[in-house]
């Protein structure tokens, strides 16, 4: 059985999430989540497939309302406030934790437009070109889309779209940006250059990222939480989390055995 | 090793029962699509030989003449199908991508498959019955408030309700595949479901649905059936939208089946000018489309 050890964070905690129980309809998705994610740190999620770990990503910026069947019991606290509280704006919430996806998916409209909409309708009252400018900089992307801005975002290749998407949550000056696999569609050399970028943006926002890849975990956390998932006598798949620790103990010093199997490429 | 496969030759038997079943089969299919063809083009010619000869510039301007009077032309049917199919579009357009952005973007499950169910029901209806349906709820309240009687408002409302479920089905379609990945990274940014719908769904599905609504205006501006009880026909520019209407398509009618040779070729001028229009409505609709995407 899961002990779930509380590993005190070196920054102060942004999300707290405290007895958390996934439901979809009646099926129990994901069992009894405590877990701490530090500020201007890297969380990586790891874990094989239908454990949780996407689903609970979607769960800090609400995602997940937009699944008719699904069910929050227990509390995600984003500093002091409930995000499941019915007084919550869902809408605002996602300003403030944004949320770059599996596969690139730009919007069909230009370079400019796509970075430009999340300000736009979030009543940005800046300068539109410098805060597409600085948001592709921040990706580091400038230099390579500054000459044609008002061509179409999908005319780029896939990892120049993941990264115009990091722009596009850059653009709405989110405090954290969760990543769901980011880097599970892109070449190598696309993925290096993502990882790079999350090194980057660390000192600015906190980010919490689900990965397959185990290697990407190791580079790029700073903490690592391992879920599993276990059948049950009914035949559903529950999720729950083994393991939560600073990311060389998950990897080098696990405390539970399954961590130990799954990072050591015995199972998953 | 025994193989339990026949022994077949690389190299290509031309006789083989194989080959010759392919290419038989490969043979038929053409044929059938070539046959296919036959009807479209056959028609197409038919009309652009028949209709070109008839055609001049008088028949744009000028009203249709008396039996067996030279000259003349039907300005007044071009205008009035405009007329009629313009209402149409303005009635059924709007609720139509409306109804639609309700069922696949706002509606539970239920009320999406009632109005889809709706929609097919009504495109099933023969386009006489939507005359009739006209003819009662416009045409007889035009009469009994003293308004007139058969009217261009009431073809336009009848061509409507045969253009409404045209529009509703290509609409929901066009919206469905709108990728969810897209919806999310909208969502995910902060924006309302409105600013989703209107600034990011909308504008991808917008070909597609600037499609379905030229075939149905397409459709519309063929449709002879319920504009003869609803619109019937005149011999004058229209000059309101409670009078009687000319119409292409109840010109068409009325010409092609009169014993008189240059109503006839009226007819034949007025068929070519509608397949021209409904060609000329899909092209614009189309290169509008291109240059936005």
């Amino acid at each position: 059985m899961a002990t779930n050890i509380s590993t005190a964070n070196d920054t102060e905690t942004v999300l707290r999430t405290e007895n958390l129980n996934i439901y979809y309809g009646n099926f129990l998705a994901l069992q009894n989540i405590w877990l701490d994610i530090p500020k201007n740190r890297v969380t990586a999620f790891i874990g094989p497939s239908g454990c949780g770990k996407s689903t609970l990503l979607r769960c800090y910026n609400r995602l997940n309302d937009l699944i008719e069947s699904f069910r929050a019991e227990g509390k995600i606290l984003f500093y002091d406030k409930n995000l499941y509280a019915p007084d919550i704006d869902p809408v605002e919430v996602r300003r403030r934790i944004g949320m770059v996806f599996q596969r690139p998916n730009p919007f069909p409209k230009s370079i400019y437009d796509n970075i430009a909409f999340g300000a736009k309708i979030n009543g940005y009252k800046g300068n539109m070109d410098e805060l597409v400018e600085q948001s592709l900089r921040q990706a580091a992307l400038w230099d390579e889309v500054k000459d044609k801005l008002r061509q179409n975002g999908s005319s780029l290749s896939g990892g120049q779209q993941q990264r115009l998407c990091i722009a596009r949550a850059i653009a709405v000056q989110p405090e954290i940006i969760l990543m769901d696999e980011p880097c599970s569609a892109l070449d190598p050399i696309s993925t290096l250059r993502v990882e790079e970028l999350i090194h980057q943006l660390k000192e600015q926002y906190t980010i919490v990222i689900v990965t397959h890849n185990m290697q990407q975990a190791a580079r790029v956390s700073d903490k690592t939480a391992f879920f599993n998932v276990r059948t049950t006598e009914t035949g559903g798949r529950n999720g729950y989390m083994v393991e939560y620790d600073a990311t060389e103990v998950i990897f080098n010093n696990p405390q539970q055995k399954d961590t130990q199997d799954y990072v050591s490429g015995r199972f998953g | 090793m025994t193989s339990s496969f026949p022994e077949r030759s690389l190299t290509r038997a031309a006789m083989s029962q194989r080959t010759l079943f392919n290419t038989v089969m490969t043979v038929i299919a053409f044929t059938c699509g070539v046959l296919a063809l036959v009807p479209l083009l056959a028609v197409l010619s038919y009309v652009i030989i028949q209709g070109f000869g008839s055609l001049s510039p008088s028949v744009f301007f000028e009203l249709p003449p008396k039996a067996l009077q030279k000259g003349g032309g039907f300005g007044n049917a071009i205008l009035g199908t405009l007329l009629m199919v313009g209402i149409a579009a303005l009635i059924s357009i709007p609720f139509g991508v409306l109804a639609a952005i309700y069922i696949t973007e706002f509606g539970s499950a239920q009320a999406a498959r009632g109005v889809r169910f709706a929609a097919n029901v009504l495109s099933g209806v023969p386009s006489i019955i939507a005359g009739v349906f006209a003819y009662g709820i416009v045409v007889l309240t035009l009469v009994k408030l003293n308004l007139g009687s058969y009217s261009a408002l009431g073809g336009g409302v009848a061509l409507a309700i045969l253009m409404l479920p045209i529009i509703v089905k290509t609409t929901d379609e066009a919206l469905q595949l709108v990728s969810q990945d897209l919806r999310q990274a909208s969502v995910g940014l902060g924006a309302t479901n409105f600013q989703t719908v209107s600034q990011v769904v909308l504008p991808a599905a917008l070909p597609a649905i600037v499609t379905g609504a030229t075939l149905a205006i397409a459709r519309a501006s063929g449709e002879t059936a319920p504009l003869l009880f609803t619109a019937l026909f005149s011999n004058f520019w229209p000059d309101s939208l409670f009078q009687p209407t000319a119409s292409l398509a109840v010109l068409v009618y009325k010409y092609a089946i009169s014993p008189f040779k240059n109503w006839q070729s009226l007819a034949w001028a007025a068929s070519l000018i509608l397949v021209l229009m409904v060609l000329i409505t899909s092209i614009i609709a189309r290169w509008a489309t291109r240059q936005k995407a």
